[in-house]
């Protein structure tokens, strides 16, 4: 067959499938068999639990913390709305989980990610409601925890306060879409190579395309991150992550 | 001379910061440059191709409940998200500022 022919199916295919192109990388509304929207939403429940408790002590221990966390969930609904050209040849977009994650600790972030997906999956068939628990394992489960753990490994190693953020957000962007990947192998597994098989394939669609993205979400959190630095020592010192003169120039 | 150096410090941040805005940019439009046949639509539809492939008689279970009506609608919902986020950010960050600023003068 050739490349053309392969493509025509898939264009026929895609335009049979969704009559309003609806664009997404999380996993689409329907795509995944009920038994694993189920799964993955049960799996993520005791995050969001322990998110509400986490965001409610939080304020409620210092109270001025609260636009920051507005700030934290605004970076995530901004960088979940930018479609971004890859080298893939496709589009998608960054997460923005990885800065509340490294402020506020990964289960506040997944109550945050929970509702950026919720409006997407509500008013731009973005995503889906099916699809939601299992989006949000990977967006806001998986995505904040790396960040934050390898914000934590970076600087107890002695890694510069911007190297940390950096490694953290971009390296939680990407973990996110290689889960969406295993998601999608573990309800697809190829009839020849079976899951192995069918996460090459999901991981080439996905991951490649979010590692220029991947390093961008980094970049751009760096950014915010030392903005937030300059101004908002006060906030940075109640959470215990000031350290002198910024992420930037840090020790 | 204190303000000297803060200056020089503010002005290698700036500078810094410049940068980082230029390696954002750059990765997002070389790609367009690079993928010259690229068709750039959303990683999902090439996943629905996948899955296709792999499940040729996978059908989709469940259908969005409300969907934009066109590509124009959806780009509207997009751009809005990310005026609302980028509002809240600006305010929060314009208010840290003024509160700095505050604190200086007295």
């Amino acid at each position: 067959m050739s490349k053309r022919f392969q493509l025509a199916i898939g264009l026929a295919l895609m335009l049979i499938l969704i009559p309003v192109s609806a664009s997404a990388m999380h996993i689409m509304e329907g795509f995944l068999p009920p038994v694993w929207c189920i799964s993955w939403g049960a799996l993520t429940i005791p995050f969001i639990v322990m998110g509400l408790f986490s965001i409610n002590k939080t304020v409620r221990e210092n109270p001025r913390l609260k636009i920051l966390i507005a700030m934290a969930g605004a970076f995530a609904f901004v960088l979940s709305a930018l479609k971004i050209p890859s080298v893939t040849g496709s589009c998608s977009h960054p997460t923005g989980v990885g800065l509340g994650a490294i402020l506020f600790g990964p289960s506040a972030m997944s109550v945050l990610g929970l509702i950026v997906l919720l409006f997407q999956a509500l008013l731009l068939a973005h995503g889906g409601l099916t699809t939601l628990g299992a989006n949000t394992f990977s967006m806001a489960v998986v995505g904040p925890l790396a960040a934050y753990f390898i914000f934590r490994l970076v600087k107890k190693a002695g890694g510069p306060q911007w190297l940390a953020v950096f490694l953290g957000a971009a390296l939680g962007d990407l973990l996110t879409y290689v889960t969406t990947s295993v998601q999608l192998a573990l309800a697809f597994p190829a009839e020849i190579g079976g899951f192995g098989a069918s996460l090459a394939k999901f991981t080439g669609i996905f991951a490649v395309t979010q590692i220029p993205l991947a390093i961008s979400e980094g970049i751009l959190t760096v950014l915010i991150f030392n903005a937030i630095a300059a101004y908002g020592k006060d906030e940075l010192k109640a959470l215990k992550l000031f350290s002198p003169g910024g992420a930037n120039h840090a020790k | 001379m204190q303000s000297e150096t803060l200056t020089q410090k503010n002005g290698s941040k700036m500078a810094a910061n410049i940068a980082m805005i230029v390696i954002v940019v750059a990765l997002a439009v070389l790609p367009l440059f690079i993928v010259k046949d690229g068709e750039f639509g959303g990683a999902d539809g090439k996943a629905e191709e996948a899955i296709t492939e792999i499940n040729a008689e996978y059908q989709p279970w469940f259908s969005p409940l409300v969907e934009p009506k066109s590509g124009e609608v959806e780009s509207l919902l997009f751009a809005l998200q990310a005026a609302i986020g980028a509002g809240i950010i600006g305010y929060g960050l314009g208010w840290l500022r003024g509160r700095a600023k505050n604190q200086d003068v007295k």
